[in-house]
This record gives structure tokens, sequence and C-alpha cells, in this order.
């Protein structure tokens, strides 16, 4: 290995680094509101990336159908549990927020669908258009035993994983695709390097949303808000934040991150329906490096994993996954030697 | 005669098969400390989540005259009523200040109104003012009955419950927070409070309620009740742990 | 267990075994072949069952555990050409070192990191199995030889039946034997906390090791007989994905019993073959819908029925079946030795310059006291006063900054909780840690644990009789000494708190301790039960039991000790008997509005 070796897999490791930095953000803000291991955030990416790749080629994306199926889905639970509770009152804004709001990027989808136009519009409607995917999932699945146990919702997250990209090969069908890609042009380091202006898009957007939040989660009131439904969510109910609401947020916020990251990724490698899990996988790992609540750990995290994963496949090409992964098992040690011990009974699975 | 601030009637609430409250009635005027109590395990804790619509239950709930029933908690809180329960259940990983600002996340589109609140309940409570930095989850039994009372009071509730306010306190905080409360009922906040502690309960309140095994037993003007031979035999008498 | 119950449960036993034992006879080649996998998922369904529905700590990864098997067998049987009978010690013993190994990395962690960890090993593995050319890669290894008993080879789905279903029977039976047994009550114990475990002499880190290892075990000798009964293996059948199909078994089936394995496995299996048949023919894309309608079902499993099926069977059953009174068996058994107590009025217990700082904060100060056997003395303050601390620092739950605590003259200053458990130290807990779901018997049982050695794989054969005589005889002593013998039977979950204060205090009996420490035993309950709670200890002291205990409630201990030791800020303030110590200004003074 010499020095210009090594300079290609850095840059290599710093771009893949900064995708796992935006899913691990996305991972750390579900857990951190909901205290739910958001699997399929990766499956969400792969569903933009698709989309995206449906646009260029003049087709209407198929997660149009998706979302709707979802939406209506979700609608007949609300109504269903508002009646349950007699709050026949909060009917009608059931309807508008878990049935009209995510038909709006389905309808922007469709007129946007198979016409000629600036390249940044299928972009914004690929990503607009699996924003509401994390919701609704989540809605469906996750609300109901929203009380339990992390166990109990990781069970059913992993779960949700494998439903969500049995719905995506039926969707997208298990062709792959790669788009064109968002910015040309390649810049060049000192030592006569390029680097593509693509991976620096990776790399700037990463840095600029970890700081807008870090910002976000501790200095507004909203932010704090978010955090106080995982930390107690009786006790953020008592102070009238409505974890539904919370919930809702940060998986929107969530998917809006999954979104960019299909865009990001779609001109770099070929995604397939199931493309999403590897990558939700290895930020998993960077968002653990950050003990599932700090963002700026999760970024050294983020960082470390790209890296490794980088000069892994180096040294061996097939094992790559397997030392990214066997990563997992250091850190988790070493983030339970740092947290205090909590003598945790916890809820069991069966109850 | 202007409607009751808070009005109960015939409320059941049931645990599975059991009933934990069969057909409670009990109001509270405006400005008024009134007190229910009874031993562990009568339904006390029950009642006011049933108030406050942690739990479902059937019977009449209104807060100043308006219908409960179709509000969520969140809904309840919005329009003044709050409660600080048995387990206080504050948010351990944030800072006093975070669990106090949060208190007023319901009424945070009233501007400045947070910064008034919040100076007034370091005012009130100067041990919490010393801790403002440090996380919830550090302070002593007493410090956390502060904060929660504390953040309580940041959304200038107008209904105020407190689920046993005197648990594991020391008997001098017990009467610091107890002063509290009854410069709170002059300043126009009515509260309902919930205790175990009979002589702490009936010596702060205006009108008091027995509560046994879900029903009400007794009910009347608290000094009448102290002075009430069944009571005293059963929870003011020898016996009592001081 | 009572009669009716025992003997019910001896016949559904006997059907199911019947059934299984003339099913091939009766059923096409394509069913038994489901009842073959029906078995092997079942295998591994049972380790779930107890690692995770008994022991509480889940696994993303038992099938990586049933690949390592699979593939050692394959391997051995096909590189190196030996009998396929060899396969089953070689696997079994990759397999447990793989589990000892992985154990002792990832079982200290808690809460929901070890599930976390279990997902990175349930990964990797399989990962590896693909990557690696001894082990042909994604292809996997094929003509892997049949198992041979004498002439014939059992390669027929019918043949490896009679094979593999002795074998589900085997390892139900030794599962039965263990959770009915000392280690077992320790592994009932587990989700009680650490603590609770460490106040009977056991150490949960090695109880949760040895349940984990036992878990891989079951998957081995599942992956065993797949390699051997489907004669190919390949990295798919053991990945994440088989991993989760199988903790969807012990899910469906009931967490909460042994026969939820076998249920489950064939509920997941006989659906999976539905839906294969039958989604085809509703669409076609219907195969791809497979994995969703079974991911679909998974979480409204998780949603609406948690306990599995077994879990709702049993939860009727209960209801059903009436409990008679229990009977404590007539034949006595050689009792269990016991330590003898010391002279009355030898110090037992002596603290000596006691500190505890938590960063810059002194919760005790130079604290120092001694208790004497045959005596009860009383560590009593107002809240925050620090005897809560002090009372950690003498059962071992804190370690101590500086000072010294000697214990029947062994130095316990630093010693974990075990060790000071073991030397005769019985403690309760403020917030009760009993085992809701386990019966009183069982409970005061595992107070008894110190007191005997007997292993995993002895208890599992049934080869611990006349030691579970001798625990259960000292658990009946205990329980009629509190007077709640009459409701052996029943479930500590059913009680109230004051009797299961009560019931606590017998479980730390059970231990033979020299000195009994409470941690406010009084908290929380009604006069009569306090009343009853005074008869009790002064009774234990008349038999000759020294107790300490800690408490806040003025009125309650003055009736009953013949010391105090009062504390405030965390200093001792005074020590004295209760008459001096009531008049003593300086008390009066920190409980301020005490009427004396």
């Amino acid at each position: 290995m010499n020095w210009d070796v090594a300079l290609i897999l850095s840059v290599d490791g710093l771009a893949n680094g900064a995708v796992y930095l935006l899913a691990g953000l996305g991972l750390v803000l579900v857990f951190s509101v909901t205290r739910v291991v958001f699997v399929p955030f990766g499956d969400v990416a792969a569903f933009a990336a698709l989309s995206l790749a449906a646009f260029e080629s003049g087709r209407t994306p198929p997660t149009i159908g998706l979302v709707l199926t979802l939406a209506l889905l979700a609608v007949v639970a609300e109504l269903w549990q508002l009646a349950r509770r007699r709050e026949f009152a909060r009917m009608p804004r059931a309807v508008l927020a878990w049935g009209l709001l995510p038909a709006l990027p389905c309808l922007a989808a469709w007129a946007v669908a198979g016409r000629t136009l600036p390249a940044v519009v299928p972009i914004i409607a690929s990503i607009a258009l699996v924003v509401p995917i994390a919701p609704l999932i989540a809605r469906l699945a996750l609300q109901p035993i929203a009380d339990s146990s992390v166990l109990v919702l990781l069970i059913a997250s992993l779960a949700l994983h494998f439903l969500l990209s049995g719905l995506g090969l039926l969707f997208f069908g298990p062709e792959g695709f790669r788009t064109t890609p968002l910015v040309s042009g390649a810049l060049t380091l000192p030592g006569g390097f390029p680097v593509s202006a693509q991976v620096l898009l990776m790399i700037a957007s990463a840095i600029v949303l970890s700081g807008l939040f870090y910002l976000l989660f501790e200095r507004t009131l909203h932010g704090k808000a978010l955090r106080a439904t995982a930390i107690n969510r009786v006790g953020a109910r008592l102070v009238g934040i409505r974890p539904a609401r919370t919930a809702a947020l940060a998986y929107g916020g969530a998917s809006l991150l999954a979104g960019l990251i299909g865009v990001l990724v779609a001109p770099v490698t070929t995604m397939y329906y199931d493309s999403g899990f590897i990558i939700g996988l290895k930020a998993f790992v960077a968002a653990i490096i950050g003990g599932l609540s700090s963002y700026p750990l999760t970024a050294v995290g983020a960082l470390a994993v790209g890296l490794v994963e980088s000069f892994a496949s180096f040294w061996s090409g097939a094992l790559k996954d397997v030392i990214v992964f066997g990563m997992l098992i250091p850190v988790l040690l070493l983030r339970s030697l740092l947290v205090a011990r909590v003598e945790d009974e916890g809820e069991e699975i069966d109850e | 005669m202007t409607a009751a601030m808070l009005e109960i009637g015939d409320l059941h609430v049931s645990y599975g098969r059991v009933e934990a409250l069969r057909g409670v009635s009990l109001s509270l005027q405006a400005r008024q400390i009134v007190s229910v109590i009874g031993p562990n395990g009568a339904g006390k804790t029950t009642l006011l989540a049933a108030a406050m619509g942690l739990l479902p239950s059937t019977g009449t709930l209104r807060f100043e005259g308006e219908d409960l029933r179709g509000l969520d908690v969140e809904a309840r809180v919005e329009r003044g009523l709050c409660l600080v329960p048995e387990k206080r259940e504050l948010f351990g990983d944030l800072s006093v200040q975070d669990n106090l600002q949060l208190g007023a996340y319901a009424k945070r589109r009233h501007g400045d109104a947070m910064k008034r609140h919040l100076r007034s309940v370091y005012e009130l409570f100067p041990r919490l003012a010393e801790r403002r930095a440090q996380l919830a989850s550090t302070l002593s039994g007493g410090e956390r009955q502060m904060l929660a009372l504390g953040r309580a009071l940041m959304s200038a509730p107008r209904l105020l419950m407190l689920d046993e306010p005197s648990l594991g306190l020391a008997p001098l905080i017990v009467r610091e927070i107890l002063a509290i409360v009854r410069a709170l009922r002059d300043d126009g906040v009515s509260i309902l409070l919930v205790e175990q502690n009979a002589r702490v309960a009936l010596e702060s309140s205006d009108h008091g309620y027995v509560l046994e095994t879900g029903e009400i037993a007794l009910s009347g003007e608290s000094s009448a009740l102290a002075d009430d031979p069944r009571v005293q035999a059963t929870y003011l008498g020898g016996g009592t742990d001081d | 267990m009572n009669e009716r119950g025992a003997k019910r449960r001896l016949v559904i036993a006997g059907t199911v075994v019947a059934l299984l034992a003339l099913a091939p006879l009766a059923l096409g080649s394509f069913a038994v072949g489901l009842l073959d996998d029906i078995g092997i998922g079942a295998l591994v369904a049972l380790g779930l069952v107890l690692l995770t529905g008994v022991g509480g700590a889940t696994s993303f990864g038992q099938a990586a555990f049933v690949g390592i098997a699979a593939y050692a067998s394959a391997w051995l049987t096909t590189v190196h050409g030996a009998s396929p009978w060899l396969g089953l010690p070689f696997a079994l013993l990759l397999t447990g070192i793989a589990a000892w190994l992985i154990g002792t990395l990832t079982l200290r962690l808690d809460g929901h990191f070890l599930p976390l960890s279990t997902i990175a090993w349930g990964l990797s593995i399989p990962l590896l199995f693909g990557n690696v050319d001894a082990l042909g890669q994604h292809t996997g290894i094929s003509n892997i030889p049949p198992l041979h008993v004498g002439p014939w080879s059992l390669v027929t789905p019918q043949a490896v039946y009679y094979l593999i279903w002795p074998i589900v029977g085997l390892a139900c039976w030794f599962s039965h034997n263990l959770l009915q047994s000392r280690p077992g009550r320790a592994i009932r114990g587990l989700r009680g906390g650490t603590t609770l475990l460490a106040s009977v002499g056991a150490d949960a880190y090695r109880v949760r090791l040895s349940l984990f290892v036992t878990a891989a075990l079951l998957a081995g000798v599942a992956g065993w007989l797949y390699a051997h009964a489907n004669r190919f293996v390949s990295p798919s059948p053991f990945d994440l994905r088989s991993s989760i199909d199988y903790l969807l078994m012990a899910v469906a089936g009931g967490l909460g019993q042994l026969s939820g394995a076998l249920v489950g496995a064939a509920l997941v299996l006989v659906v999976k073959n539905a839906l294969q048949d039958v989604l085809p023919l509703l669409s076609a894309r219907g195969g791809q819908l497979e994995g969703v309608a079974f991911a679909a079902l998974f979480i409204l499993l998780l949603q609406h029925a948690r306990g599995g099926l077994m879990g709702f069977v049993s939860r009727w059953s209960r209801e059903r079946i009436g409990r008679q009174p229990p009977a404590r068996p007539v034949v006595l058994p050689l009792p269990l030795p016991r330590r003898s107590l010391p002279a009355t009025g030898t110090p037992l217990l002596t603290v000596a310059g006691a500190v505890k700082r938590f960063g810059g904060l002194v919760a005790v100060n130079d604290v120092s006291f001694d208790v004497r056997a045959g005596e009860i003395v009383g560590l009593i303050g107002p809240n925050g006063a620090g005897k809560s601390t002090m009372f950690n620092l003498v059962t071992g739950t804190l370690p101590m900054s500086a000072g010294r605590v000697q214990f029947l003259g062994h130095d316990i200053s630093n010693a974990p909780q075990q060790r000071i458990a073991r030397l005769g130290m019985a403690r309760t807990f403020q917030h009760v840690k009993l085992r809701p779901n386990m019966s009183l018997l069982d409970n005061v049982a595992l107070g008894a644990h110190s007191r005997t050695s007997c292993g995993l794989l002895a208890a599992g054969l049934r080869l611990n009789r006349t030691e579970e005589r001798q625990i259960f005889d000292a658990a009946w002593t205990q329980l009629e000494r509190i007077g709640l013998a009459d409701r052996a039977h029943e479930f500590a979950g059913s009680l109230p708190l004051g009797t299961q204060r009560i019931l606590e205090i017998a479980r730390a009996l059970a231990s033979d301790p020299v000195l009994l420490v409470l941690d406010e035993p009084a908290a929380g309950l009604r006069r009569q039960e306090k009343q009853a709670l005074v008869e009790l200890l002064r009774r234990l002291r008349a038999d000759g039991m020294t107790i300490l205990i800690v408490e806040h409630d003025m009125a309650f201990v003055m009736k009953l000790v013949d010391r105090l030791v009062v504390m405030n800020f965390g200093a001792k303030l005074v020590e004295g008997d209760p008459a001096s110590v009531r008049a003593d200004v300086r008390v009066q003074s920190a409980y301020l509005g005490v009427s004396a």
C-alpha cells in the first residue's frame, strides 16, 4: 500500500462515510424520539433511487402506487382507532393528515412523470415521494405497540424491513438501475488526484445536515420536545406533547434523509430493490458508535465505518462486510463500559 | 352559582374485570383545595389518571362546564388541567431548565410568558435555580418533586392535580411544598390533592373526600373530617407514621 | 404442581407422543418431510424459548449456530470422509466453542445492546460461509452422506423422521427437567435482574452464559440433523432472515412455555407452505408476496398476540383447572447442612469509617457501627440521610470509597454481592424482587441456591432428585415459618405487597443466613401488615436470627429493635436503645414535626 492508494481509499471511505452519516442521522433521529431502531431506513432510500430512475427513463414511478396503498391503509387504521375512542371530532383532521398529505407528492410525481423538465425537478419529486413512506408504515406497524420495550420494537422493525423489501420487489421488480450524476466535473487535489464533484456534494451535504441536526435538537424547544417523547412518553403527554405527532415528524425527517441518500447514491452505484438494507446496516454501526443518541459521535462513527470498509475491501473484497459488521461487537462492548449500568427489568416480550 | 371548576359524576374505571372506581362523584370549586384521602389501593391514583384522560372511564367529567369526553390528554393540558403524577415522570436525561421549559410547551405560542413563568418558578424554588443545568435524574427525591411541581406551574394551569405530593419526602420539605400549594390557591389556581398522609392532606385543604376500595365513603369540610371519629380512628389515630 | 394438573399434562403428552409415533404410517412423503422440517425448527425454537422466553435474552442469530454445526458436519463428512455420527460431537464442539466465545464477549452487555450484538454475528457468520472457498462459497457443500443405522441408510423422510423426533422429545425432556431444578430456578430468576441473583449467591453473567451455550447447542443439534437430512448446505438457510423465522416460531407458539417451540414451528412452517401454494393462485406475482405476507403476519402477532398460541391456551387452562390445597411431602429427606450460629453478643458485622462519595457529593461520611449476634438493630434516619447508600455498602451493591466492613471475621469491604451472600448475609429489597410467574415455593427455593451445587447437565438428566427434595424441604420449612404454606403453589405475583415482603424474607431465610438485612420492609404496608411483620421478626429473633433493619418509619422500628443507629446528612448522629434515642433532642429536630 503506498500513499496514492491510501489517498484513493480514503476519499472513497469519506464518500461512503458521508452516506452513512446521513443515514446514521436518520436512525438516531428516529431512535431518540421513538426508541425504534428503524431498520427499513435503507429500503426507503432505495425506493427514492428507483423512483428517480423511473423518472429518467420516462416512466411513472411505481412508488406512487405504494404510497397510495399505504395511505389508504393508514387512514382506515386511524379512523378505526378514533372511532373506538369516540373522538369523532378528530376524524376529518385524520383523513387530511394521513390521506391527503401523502397523496400530494403522488399527484406532483404523476404530473412530472414523462415530461422533460430541468433535472432538479424529478430529484425533488423523488425525495418528496418517499417522505410519507416511513410515517405511514410506522403508523401501521409500530404505533399500536409504541409503548413496548425497545426489543419488541426492534423485532417489529426487522419484520417491517422484510415487509417493505418484499413490497419493493413487487412494485419495482428485480432489475437494477443507475441514474445520471447530479453534478458533473471534478476537483483536482494537490498531487494531481481528482475527486468527483458528486463525491464532494455527498460530503458537503453530510456536513451541513449534521450541523443543522445538532442545532435543531440541542437548541430549540421543538427539538427538545421530540427528545422528551422518547425519554418519557407519559411525561411528554402530561406537558401537552402528542407522541403520535412527534413520532410522525421524526419518521418524516428520516424519510427525507433517506430520500436524499437515495438520489445521492443512485448515480454512483447500481440500485436494486434491496440495495438499501446493506447501507442501512452499516449506518447502523455508525449510529451505535454514537450510542444512538449523539449526533457528533455518529458522524465520527460514520467516518470510521466508511474508512474501515474502504481499507477492508482493499485487503479482502469478499470479507469486507464481515469486518464491518464484526466491528459492532467491540463497539457495543466499549459503549457498554462507558454507559452507567442501569438495572432495567424491562418488559417481557410475551406480556 | 357558577359551574364547578371540576365536576366528576358517577365515574367508573375498570382494569380488565376488576372495577377500580365504582361510581365516584366529587366536585371542586374555583380557588379551592380539595383533598382525597384513603389507604393504598383505594383508587386515588386511578381517579386522577382518569380525570386527566390517561385511563378510559365512564361517567361525567366536566371542567369549567366543558365536557372532557372526546378530548385527549394533550387537549386537556391545553385547556388548563394539569397533573403531577405519583411517579413524577420527569425527563431524566434533560436538564432542570429544559424540563421546566417543556412544561410550557402547551402554551408555547404565548410568547414572552415562558420567560416570566420560568423566573417565578425559580423564585419559588431557589434550589432548582441553583441546579438549572443539572440533569433531572441527578436530583434528590425532594428536588424532583419540586421540579415536577415547577414544571406543572409553567403551563399556568387553572386546575392542578397532585398525586401523593408528600411521598418519600422528609417532613420539612412536605411543609414547604404544601405552603406553596396554599399560596397557589390564593393566586387563583384550584387544586385537587390526593394523599395517603391524611393529616397533612386535611390540614392543607378546604374540602375532603375519603376514598375506600373505589367508592367515596365520607366527604365534608376538611376540618370537620379531621374531627370525625371514624377518620381519626383509621387514618389519624395512634399508629400513624411520622 | 397439583395432582389434577399433572395428570392432565401427562395424558396430553402421551397422546401427542402416540400421534407423532404413528404419523409417518398415515401420511404421505411430503407431509412427513414437512414434519421433519418442523422437528428441526422446533429444536432451534426450543433453545429460543429457553434463552428468550425464560432467560430474557433475545437472539437474532440462532440460525448462525445452526449453520456452524451444519457446515462443520458437512465439511467433516465430505472432505474427510468421516462417519456422519462423528459429525455430531464435532459440530457440537465447534458450535459450543463459538457460542462460548461470543457469549463471553457480549453477554455482559445490558439493555438493548445485547440483542443488537446478536444481529452483528447473525449477519457476519453466514457472510463468512458464503465467502470461504473451503466451504464451497455460495454454492455450498453437496452430496453430504446420510446417517446409517446398521445396514439401513436414513435417506427417506420417514427414516429420518424416527431420528429427528425422538431427539426432539429428548430435548424437551431435558429442558423440562432443567427448568424444574436449581440451575433452572436461577435461569428463571434472570429476568429479576443481576442483583436478585447476586443476593442468593448466583452470578447472573455465568447463568446467562451457560443458558446461551445450551440454546446454541440445541441449534447445533438441529444443524447436524439438517445437514444429513437434506444432504446439502448453502449459506442462505442460516442468514438473518432464517434467524428471524426461528424467533417468529418461538413467539408465535408462545415464549412462555416449552410446548410453544413445537407449536410455533408447526404453525410457521405449515402457514409458509400454505402461502406458497395459495398466493401464486391469487396473482401472477403471488410468489413474491409470500415474504410480505409473512412479515405482515409477524407484525400482527406482535401487536395482538405476543403471548403466542400457547399463551392463550395456558391462560385459558390456568383459569379452568382449580387449585387443590398443596401438600408437603411426608417422606423427609436428609436435611441440608446448616450453618452454626455464633454465640449471642459476638460482633457479626463491623462497619468502620465507611465513606461513599458520588463525585463531589459525600453520601456516607465516616460511619461506624456494629451488629452483634442475636440482636435486632435498626438503621434509621430521615430521607436523604444516606441509610440506603449505607445499606448498599454493607450488602456489596455499591463499592466503598473508604473504610472497612467486616462480616464474620472476613473483610467484605469491596467484595462482590454473591460472595457476601454466600458468607451468610441474606437481604431483602425495598422494591420487592420476586418472580411473579413462579410459585411461592419456587421463589423461596431460589433462596437456597448457594446451599447446593447441581449443574446444568446433571439437572437436565434428572440426576439431582435427592438434592431437589432437600431444597424443597428447606423451602417448605421457611414457608411454614412465615405462615404461607397453604398457598405454596400460588403465583407470587398474586400476593398483596405486605405478603410479598414477608415471602421475600422467607426466601432470604432459605439461604440459611447468619444475618438478615432488611431494606425498608415496612414501606407502603397497611397497619395490619406492619403488625404481622413485627410479630414475624420477633419470632425470628427468638429463633436466634440476627437482624439489621434499614427504615425511615420511626414508629415501626421503635417497637421492634434492641438498638438504633441514627443517620443524618450521611453521618452517624446518635446510637443507643430506642427510649434514649427517641428522647434525644437532635433526633427530634432531624425529623422535625414528629410527635414523640
